[in-house]
């Protein structure tokens, strides 16, 4: 029972660093999304400069690990003069992995979509841009939903890496409270119960919806 | 070229971390991959929990329980060993949601024709469904080989010291404009570094398509 009443006896501290890690996840998902729409469209583009530049910040994105992205921000930046409080490099190196994954899934889903919605929007004479916002994204974003859900719950468990930054999190968290009485097994349980409770059922709702969207295939 | 050197002192440490990860994995995961398509609904459910357990916990989480979680009597983990274990679990339940997925694409007929043919099961399991599943999966294998790579950094949290362990302590000891150069150098190498995976698994997979279809 001991288990039982330390976890109640931490609750407090670990929800408060919870909501910090829903919030980072919550940003770095909120401004990511339309970011990785705008590269998704971008990596495609006419222009060879800014297709080039979508390409780069998609590949540094996805290809270099979240950490380096992170400290990169934390403690690279302000040797040029540009300093972030911790909680914002966490967002901003976050949102750039949001970013660079959605785009990608976003892009996939914007190709998946039939070449006939393409000639039927021409042949009813709608611009580029209808033909874009009003046929082809709604289409594209929505087999992309899956996806999306998946980048979005590795975000909320990337937030747990902002701890190397000091980020009060949930994470460092815990282990501030294993480190004032050594409890370190019973407070990193707790903290991955606390990871697992959203991100299973998360994955699952995932899951279903895939199958949703395959069976409408 | 200071900060490239400091860098690249990490790189035996980040490969031994991945494919040690990898090697634990790829073996791992088949008794894994076995259950979650078992005929028996609990062993299905009970492997089900396990695959969604380890990847529903951030590896950080992982591996500061089995860094400072785990004390059996005089026995603690040293940081590598808690990160080869911490990053093998991990891949073990990645590996193995990957393999039940390229067993399930393999089509019913195929077993079914193995019975016809009067096939033993573990035959019809081995010779017939592994090595067309194992076409299906090549690609996502190599994807997660790539973000194992990455993930392998999260050992520097732990004070092993990979490649970002080194380019941040680099990065401590040189507070002037130089010390943004280690972090440029390790993101670019982990991109130099997957790119061999990438150019293998495609090669593999047009060699396997071809020799499927022709």
């Amino acid at each position: 029972m001991s288990w039982l009443t330390d976890w109640l006896n931490y609750l407090p501290q670990m929800a408060s660093g919870l909501s910090v890690s829903l919030l980072i996840a919550g940003i770095s998902i909120l401004l990511g999304f339309p970011l990785g729409l705008g590269l998704g469209v971008l990596v495609t583009h006419r222009n060879l400069v800014l297709r080039t530049l979508a390409l780069a910040i998609v590949e540094i994105g996805r290809g270099a690990p979240a950490l380096v992205i992170l400290y990169l921000f934390y403690y690279g930046l302000p040797k040029f003069g540009i300093a972030f409080e911790s909680i914002t490099a966490a967002c901003l190196a976050l949102t750039w992995n949001a970013a660079a994954y959605s785009s990608e899934i976003i892009r996939a889903g914007l190709q998946s979509v039939a070449r006939g919605q393409h000639e039927a929007s021409s042949a009813l004479g709608l611009s580029g841009r209808d033909a874009f916002f009003r046929v082809v994204m709604p289409q594209g974003i929505r087999s992309a939903i899956p996806g999306l859900m998946g980048v979005a719950i590795q975000m909320f468990q990337g937030t747990s890496l902002a701890y190397a930054i000091a980020v009060p999190e949930l994470m460092k968290t815990a282990y501030n409270i294993g480190s004032q009485d050594f409890n370190y097994l019973q407070v990193f349980t707790l903290a991955g119960i606390c990871y697992a409770v959203i991100s299973m059922p998360a994955t699952w709702i995932t899951v279903f919806f895939e199958k949703r969207l395959a069976r409408h295939a | 070229m200071d900060a490239f050197t400091a860098v690249l002192q990490g790189l035996p440490m980040t490969l031994l971390l991945t494919f040690a990860a990898f090697a634990i994995g790829i073996v791992g995961a088949v008794p894994l991959a076995v259950g979650l398509s078992a005929q028996n609904w609990l062993v299905r459910l009970l492997c089900r929990l396990f695959v969604d357990l380890v990847r529903g916990v951030p590896i950080i989480v992982w591996l500061f329980l089995l860094k400072f979680g785990i004390q059996i009597g005089t026995f603690k983990f040293n940081p590598v060993a808690a990160a080869i274990v911490g990053l093998g679990v991990v891949s073990i339940a990645y590996l193995a949601e990957i393999y039940r997925g390229g067993l399930q694409a393999v089509p019913r007929g195929q077993g079914e024709a193995s019975d016809a043919l009067g096939l033993s099961r573990s035959t019809t399991f081995y010779r017939v469904m592994v090595p067309q599943a194992f076409r299906v999966v090549s690609p996502s294998i190599a994807t997660y080989l790539t973000g194992l790579l990455k993930d392998s950094s999260i050992a520097s949290t732990i004070i092993v010291s990979e490649m970002v362990f080194q380019s941040q302590s680099f990065a401590r000891q040189h507070p002037t404009v130089e010390g943004i150069l280690p972090y440029v150098f390790v993101g670019v190498l982990y991109i130099v570094l997957s790119l061999p995976v990438a150019y293998i698994s495609r090669r593999l997979d047009a060699r396997m398509r071809k020799a499927i279809y022709v």
